[in-house]
This record gives C-alpha cells, structure tokens and sequence, in this order.
C-alpha cells in the first residue's frame, strides 16, 4: 500500500488573547503593545508535533475525549484552518504551503471531503437536499445542467437517499437522511480521502446502523481512505482497521483497531476502554481516572501530559517526555509500555 | 407491575400515564398507558429511542410539563401524594426535597449568573432546613462529596468557569442537596466523554446507594443501562413495551423490540455486518388511526391480534412484563398471557 496522506511533526498552536493571560491592567497591555514590549504571548497546544500516516483504501479511527485537539486536526488536514508546524502530505502535495483561503479553490480541494458531526447543522438550511450535493460538484467540477443533474442523482441512490427527497429542505428531513445528504454531498466529487467527524454522533442506535453499513459499502466501491473521528470505542472498533488515540494534543497511541482496544498499552487508553459500557458487565470495578485534564496552554514540555491522571505515572514523568516507541505493530508513548505487554510479546 | 423486590414499597408508582401535547398540526398522543414501579433504592432505567417519551415521563412526573402538554390520564404516587393531582404548592414542596431531577445538559440547566456554591445553597435554605448563615459552608461540603476538588474556591465559581464533567458534578450536588427520596437522572452523561461518564455514573449510583435513593435513569444507551440499572423499562413511541429485570432482558428479551435494539448496539457484534437494522422509524402520534400496538407497523413478528386487541396491561406481580401478543418468550417456555379470543373484544 502507498501512502496517501502523511502528516509529520504537524503542530497546531493558539494564541490566547493577552486578557486571559494575564491580569496586568488594560492601560499597561495597551501601552506595553505600542511600545513593543515582551511579547511573550502564551499559547495553547491544541495538536502538538504529531505524526502519521494513512494508507490508500485504509480506515484510521481517532480517539480521545473532548478538548484533546482531535476537531483541530481534522480542520487543518482537511485545510479549513492552517497549520502553525509541521507538513502534510497527499500523495506528492505538500498542503500546508497553500493557505486555507486558497485552498477552497485548488483543484485537490475535491481530493479530501468531510462529513461533518451534525448534518442538520452542516448543511445550509436555504438549500434543498439537491443544492446541498450539488453546490461543491458546480464549485470544483464545474459541471452544470444535465451532467449535474444525473451525477446528483447517482450519488443520492449510491448514499440511499430516495430521489424524491432531493426537492426537500434539511428541516423536512429525518436525522438519519440528513446524515446521508451530508455523506452525498461529501463523496460527490469523489475524494480520495473522506474525513468522517462523528457523523453517528446525533443518531439514535437503530439508524446508526444502517449508516455505519453504508459508509462501510462506500469504502468498498469507491476505494476511499476513511479518517474516522468518534468517540464511541465500539462503533470505531467495528469499522477501522488501525487507531489513534490522543489526548491533550499528543497522540499516545497508534495500532490495529483490534489490538489496541484488546490489550491497550497506554494507561489513557486502557481507562478509556475500560469507561466503556458493555453488555453484562458490573460497571463499578474497573479502572477510573480522577480529575482533570492538565491545561493545554503552554504545558511543561518536559512532562507526560497524562501526568496527574495517570494511575501508573511516577515522578519521573514529570522530568521526561514520553515519545512515540515501536511495539510490533503498535507505537505507544509512556514509559511503561513494556509493563503492560502481553509475556511473549515484551521478549521481541 | 411491581418491582424486583416485591417486598419493598414503591418510592414511586406511575399507573396508566397518558399525555397529549397539543400542536398546531394535532393531538400528539405521546405517552400511553405507561405504568412502572421504582422500588427504594432500586435504580430503574427507561430505555427508547428518541421521541419514544422517555423524558416526558419525567417531565409529567415532575410537573414540568411543556404548556403545550397536558396529563390526560394516570396516577404517579410518591410517598402517598398523587403528583399528577397535586396542587402547585404541594408540588413545590416536593420537588427538590423528595424528588429531584439531574438535567441533560448541565450548562443550561445551572444559572449561569450565579455562583454555583449560592446555587446549592438556595436549595439548602429552601428544602434542607438549613439556617441561611450555614448554608454556604454546607454547600462546600456538598460540592467535597460530589468529589470536587478545592471545594471552597469552586462555590465561588460561575457555571462557565466549569468543564462539562463538573458542571454535571454541580447538577448532582443541587438535586441530592435535600436528599430526596427519588432521584430522576435525564440522560446525565449525554455530551461527556467516556471516562467523565463512567466517573459521573459512578459517583450517582454510590450516593444513591448511600443515601438509599429510588433512581430513575433515562438514556439511550442500552449498555449504559444494563450497567448501572437493576431494572429496565424499555419504551417505544409512548408505550412501555418491556420492563424486565436487566439480566433477564439481556439474556432472554421478550418483546421483538427490545430484542433488535439489542442487536443493533454495536457492543453486542463481531463485525459491522452482524449488526441488524432496526425496519422503519417511530409512528407519527398525531394519528387518529394509531394501532393499539404502536410497533405492529415495524414489526416482523405481528399477528392478527396486534391490531385488533389492546395490549396486554401489566398485572400486579408480574416481575417480566411485555406488552406482546406474540412475544419472544414462547420459544423459551415461559408463561403469557394468551391473547384474548376476537369474539372477547
């Protein structure tokens, strides 16, 4: 398999507004920004030197609870927003030299398209059902008339949208066919890259299904990568085949689906398996994680970021980072990863 | 229909609730017969699909119903008072002292220009008996039990100062600040992340059992539920369709909807073509024509009966009710009820 994007050392990095940052007086910050004072302006780290791959025709699921900057790399890989570091690559293009204003433009705008989390939301509510899928075929194919017309209605009966309710308008819709006019509206220009941002996420069970099987049947006829963003582990275990787990913009674990929701490595991850509900099982024994997240602004490079949360972390935690190691197939970023192998495993 | 523990009195009974929201497209018929005991101490969980009326039997029973709405028909009895009946000042008193409710999305539902220590304290002074001076302090405290951390630099804090995870920490702090005897919990960990959830879940069902509180839990999740409630209720387009005691739901579910909501929660499959597709969507309830059977249109298993006979009602005793004329527990060799004959009706 080639590659098919391949982000490295991608970083995203906020400024917080000097209001919050410091409780100097609004007189001082004035005259300390005309006079060229320290600019020293803290930041938060809300995707922090981060790096992987995504094969052709793979589905890559990314984890992690809210607040651990998954919803910021998905906007810069998808080039909504720019990168402060790092590169991004699709195919030969290196993306991040583009600005994003420039971007919506380009002719590889059509090769990476997103399902956004809400489709009542996402989709223009002025549009019809038809408007909405065809608006991005007029702006990047620059087709029109009965050339439209036909690939709107092929791409409605591939999403399994009835053609009759192509005239209809987002509100007179249900919410499993809106989810599926904003999967239409995405793969109608047919991308290579299809960024899912927990497009299940405001669906009931009974209809998560049938999208969850329809998304899997695209994949397989059009031959597209999936990015799969969620935070529900089962539906991500059931439909990727590798994942990565974030948390505070660092992603401390990356493997097959599989693997790392049957034996997790990172203690993160193994409490976030373990918070999750399942059939028959008595939920108050397992593995919790007491308070906060740490703050994302200007963190301790020099410290795991899980540190405090974290039921195995010792000090030394605090005096290094941990970075991404091999694992087999796995990468893992904690010191005591080895720990948590299975016995014939930690040998190789 | 009583409760796993026939033994024990019911903290609440709700018989025969019918509502009817009033729309400008119609009556919506939302709720139907719905009748369910809570033990003391027991933890009940409703169970359904959106718009299958899970909060709206909070709501009636809370009497805070929508104006649109209106209570038709039904008892709700707790502690000897019909809530349903009662006088708004009745009503007062009792709300927040020996029923309280955790809202869905925290933020909302905190005043977001006060305090939140204050916001506890208003209810200490109001239902707790607490004498105003020592209600702040009391407050603290409450805020320490609900496992916040720094308590005291917290009651001072607004409500957006606050992650979702403790704002629904400050939620549970103000409906057990009286320390009621029925707790209703609308869907509390919905918009939390998975290890907040489990967090949250765990601190409720831990008061709950200590202060040996009635729990209803409403959610979708269908495996949060068989988790953390020693009963559930499952309900479909306004009607109770089963309540089981969970185990024996999960392990022997009656009522063909319950059975395929289970196989579409992706927990219980191997792979996503094992998953099963629930047919069809909810009925519309401002049909005059409804069935008596509301999921006789979507289901594989209907029989004549489903639209001609009522459905059957829950007899006192019943520990595993289904409101099936075709039900899935034949196979098993369980006892039903038979269907009336048609010259019955």
């Amino acid at each position: 398999m080639t590659a098919l994007l391949d982000v490295a050392e991608f970083s995203k990095l906020f400024p917080v507004t000097a209001a919050s940052s410091s409780f100097s007086s609004p007189w001082t910050r004035l005259k300390q920004r005309f006079q060229g004072g320290p600019e020293k302006l803290s930041k938060v780290h809300a995707v922090d030197n981060v790096s992987f791959v995504i094969e052709k025709g793979e589905t890559v699921g990314l984890v992690g609870e809210s607040g651990c900057g998954k919803s910021t790399l998905v906007r810069a890989l998808t080039r909504l927003i720019d990168a402060s570091d790092g590169s991004v690559r699709l195919g030969d293009r290196e993306l991040t030299l583009t600005p994003a204003r420039e971007f919506a433009r380009d002719p590889d705008r059509a090769r990476i398209q997103m399902v956004f989390q809400d489709a009542g939301e996402s989709v223009n509510p002025r549009f019809t059902a038809f408007d909405a899928i065809a608006d991005p075929l007029c702006r990047l194919r620059k087709i029109g008339g009965k050339t439209l017309r036909q690939r709107v209605e092929t791409v409605a009966s591939q999403c399994g949208l009835p053609l009759q309710l192509l005239t209809r308008f987002p509100h007179q819709l249900s919410g499993g066919q809106r989810a599926r006019v904003g999967i239409a509206r995405a793969i109608a220009v047919e991308p290579d890259l299809l960024v899912l941002d927990e497009p299940t996420a405001a669906l009931d069970v009974s209809v998560q299904v049938v999208i969850l099987q329809l998304l899997q049947r695209l994949k397989r006829e059009l031959g597209m990568s999936y990015l799969f963003v969620s935070h529900d582990l089962s539906v991500v275990k059931l439909l990727c085949d590798r994942v990565l787990v974030m948390y505070l913009g660092k992603i401390v674990e990356a493997g097959p689906a599989v693997e790392v929701f049957e034996h997790p490595l990172h203690p993160y991850t193994q409490a976030l398996v373990a918070a999750v509900p399942r059939f028959g099982e008595d939920g108050a024994t397992r593995l919790r994680l007491t308070g906060e997240p740490r703050s994302p602004i200007d963190p301790d490079p020099n410290a795991c970021r899980f540190h405090g949360r974290c039921p195995r972390g010792t000090h030394d935690c605090t005096t290094a980072m941990p970075e991404l190691r091999q694992f087999g197939a796995r990468e893992v970023a904690c010191h005591f990863a080895e720990e948590f192998l299975p016995p014939a495993q930690a040998k190789a | 229909m009583i409760t796993a523990n026939n033994n024990k009195a019911p903290a609440l009974a709700v018989e025969g609730l019918c509502v009817e929201f009033r729309t400008r497209s119609g009556i919506v018929r939302a709720l139907d017969n719905v009748s369910f005991n809570v033990a003391k101490g027991e933890t009940v969980a409703l169970v359904g699909e959106s718009g299958s009326g899970k909060s709206v039997t909070a709501y009636a029973v809370m009497g805070i119903l929508d104006p649109a709405g209106r209570v038709t028909a039904g008892r709700a009895v707790l502690g000897g008072l019909d809530l349903l009946a009662a006088k708004p000042s009745q009503l007062a008193e009792v709300r927040g002292r020996d029923i309280a409710m955790i809202f869905q999305n925290p933020r909302t539902a905190l005043n977001p220009i006060r305090p939140v220590g204050k916001q506890i304290a208003d209810v200490l002074i109001r239902h707790g008996n607490v004498p105003r001076r020592e209600a702040p302090v009391q407050a603290v405290e409450m805020l320490r039990a609900v496992g916040i951390t720094d308590p005291a630099r917290r009651a001072k804090a607004y409500p957006f100062e606050m992650s979702g995870g403790m704002c629904q920490r400050v939620m549970i702090a103000i409906a057990l600040a009286a320390k009621p005897s029925l707790l209703i919990a609308d869907e509390p960990t919905t918009g939390l992340d998975v290890t907040t959830q489990a967090v949250i879940m765990d601190l409720i069902n831990d008061l709950a059992g200590k202060m040996g509180m009635a729990t209803i839990f409403i959610t979708h999740d269908l495996a949060l539920a068989g988790q953390r409630a020693a009963r559930i209720v499952v309900m479909h387009a306004g009607h109770v369709v089963e309540n089981a005691p969970t185990k024996e739901l999960f392990e022997q579910p009656r009522h063909p909807y319950t059975a395929e909501l289970i196989a579409a929660t992706p927990d219980s499959a191997a792979s996503l073509d094992e998953l099963a597709a629930i047919p069809g969507s909810l009925p519309d309830l401002r049909r005059g024509d409804l069935p008596p059977c509301r999921y006789s249109e979507r289901c594989p298993r209907k029989i004549d009966a489903c639209a001609q006979q009522p459905l059957p009602r829950p007899e006192p005793g019943v520990r595993h009710f289904t409101a099936c004329w075709n039900s899935l527990s034949q196979a098993a060799g369980a006892p039903v009820a038979a269907p009336p004959t048609e010259s019955a009706a």
